[in-house]
């Protein structure tokens, strides 16, 4: 991971840090909410739906901020911009692993609780389009050549932000205008007997997520790093060669 | 204005190149009437004639958006050979100049397709319009403009790409989607007549909102896209 010390020991304790929180999250959600008056204990699943669905929608757009910094950085300054590609890049992955985790534990609690899998409502609609947009993404970063890969990858990400908000709304629209059956909650907040449950695990998901996305980003630079010194042996081989 | 004349100049370009071959309009043109009989064969329009105008809007859309990607791929081929692309980059003309021209070109040859397949369609799903069919004349446009601007986008970036042709619909749709669905919304708008009004014209001003924003997009970032090494 980091070659310093001081990072590795920010690391361990965050993630330390992380496992508390989640810990009193955990004992927060399962134990200490009340059980609600219509689905009972089955509700529990929603503390680890929300806050992977709120932290779905926030991972996309550091995504954005790195891609718009890497484009910035292109040509003024190249090492700045390939650690803003690191982070866009580990930004897109967690996206997935979150909006993932959303639709799945929504769906698993959607089947005891509505008696359906799937709908395609708005939110679960809208959900789903985001996934396959950062899909897209890892997949246009698989497939592009390797010189070019962050550059269309940032254009991508561009393309990928503003689409999610009209994404959004449109299909928002569509649902007004066709009712369909809704997941989850409706309308209104959360009762505040909930909300304890609610924030740590939030804090603890968001939290974990800082730490998972750190870590992707060390591996990242790692490869960078090691691209970098194999690029500069294949170059002074080649100028020790004989000509 | 010179902006305008290098913008018609690779419009008729690409329009001269593509009248000596025909390739692609024949191409598209037989693609899509096949899959208007697959189409037909698979959801069986004489037996269900509410339900097939219903689902004609999609149908449609659902077809000119494979039909457009059968183009669109190779759209940008044809710069490639004879390193054309690396001319078009020293060129001193803006990038976005060369986009524009062959994103209209695209456009032009999508819209001849459209005009041909109209026909067909209310031929083979015996398709009466119930609504304001000078409309279609405002939504077909728009929604296929909507399709190929991102259409021609992505086929340039994805044009030295491992996996060429598989890349492009897997980058194009996801983002399509918002765009896909309004044009379909707005076209059974008018086939069924069952929509107000206000939606309905609501989903045209969502498609030609869509439409400003992605063309704005993609002439600011297509510089970029073509000096992506």
């Amino acid at each position: 991971m980091a070659r310093s010390s001081t990072l590795r020991t920010i690391a361990w304790l965050w993630f330390a840090a992380t496992l508390a929180v989640l810990v009193v999250g955990f004992r927060q959600a399962i134990f200490i909410a009340p059980p609600e008056e219509t689905m009972g204990n089955l509700q529990r699943i929603f503390y680890y739906h929300l806050p992977h669905a709120i932290l779905g929608l926030v991972f996309p757009y550091v995504n954005f901020a790195a891609s718009l910094a890497f484009l910035y950085w292109r040509r003024r300054d190249p090492l700045k911009a390939l650690t803003a590609d690191a982070l866009a890049v580990a930004a897109a992955e967690i996206t997935i692993l979150y909006v993932g985790i959303t639709l799945g534990s929504g769906m698993l609690w959607g089947k005891p609780a509505w008696g359906i899998w799937w709908t395609w409502d708005a939110r679960l609609t809208s959900e789903l389009i985001l996934w396959l947009l950062y899909i897209s993404y890892i997949l246009l970063r698989r497939l592009s050549p390797s010189g070019q890969t962050p550059t269309l990858a940032a254009i991508l990400s561009i393309f990928a932000a503003i689409d999610v908000p009209i994404d959004f709304m449109s299909i928002e629209w569509w649902r007004t205008q066709h009712p369909a059956p809704v997941f989850g909650p409706n309308g209104g907040g959360i009762a505040p007997q909930f909300v304890p449950a609610v924030l740590w695990n939030l804090a603890g998901w968001a939290m974990w997520g800082i730490f998972l996305l750190g870590f992707r980003f060390a591996l990242e630079r790692r490869r960078q790093l090691a691209e970098q010194d194999a690029a500069l042996l294949a170059i002074e081989a080649s100028l020790e060669t004989p000509q | 204005m010179r902006y305008l004349t290098y913008v018609l100049d690779h419009l008729r370009k690409d329009l001269r190149l593509e009248w000596r071959s025909r390739d692609s309009i024949n191409g598209m043109l037989f693609f899509v009437l096949l899959m208007v009989v697959v189409f037909s064969l698979a959801f069986d329009p004489a037996g269900y004639p509410t339900i097939t105008r219903q689902i004609s809007g999609g149908i449609l859309w659902v077809g000119l958006l494979f039909a457009s990607m059968t183009a669109l791929n190779q759209s940008w081929a044809r710069e490639q050979r004879n390193q054309v692309l690396e001319a078009q980059r020293m060129a001193p003309s803006p990038a976005s100049a060369l986009f524009i021209g062959k994103a209209l070109a695209n456009m032009i040859f999508v819209l001849v397709v459209e005009v041909v397949l109209a026909p067909v369609f209310v031929v083979f799903f015996n398709l009466h319009v119930l609504g304001n069919a000078w409309l279609l004349a405002l939504i077909l446009p728009l929604g296929t403009w909507a399709l190929v601007v991102n259409g021609t986008f992505f086929a340039a970036l994805a044009l030295r790409a491992r996996n060429r042709e598989m890349l492009l619909p897997l980058i194009l749709l996801p983002l399509s989607l918002p765009a896909v669905l309004m044009m379909v919304q707005a076209t059974t708008g008018v086939l069924t007549a069952e929509l107000d009004p206000v939606y309905l014209r609501s989903w045209i001003t969502q498609l030609a909102g869509y439409d400003l924003i992605y063309t704005t997009v993609c002439i600011l970032l297509f510089e970029t896209v073509l000096n992506a090494e």
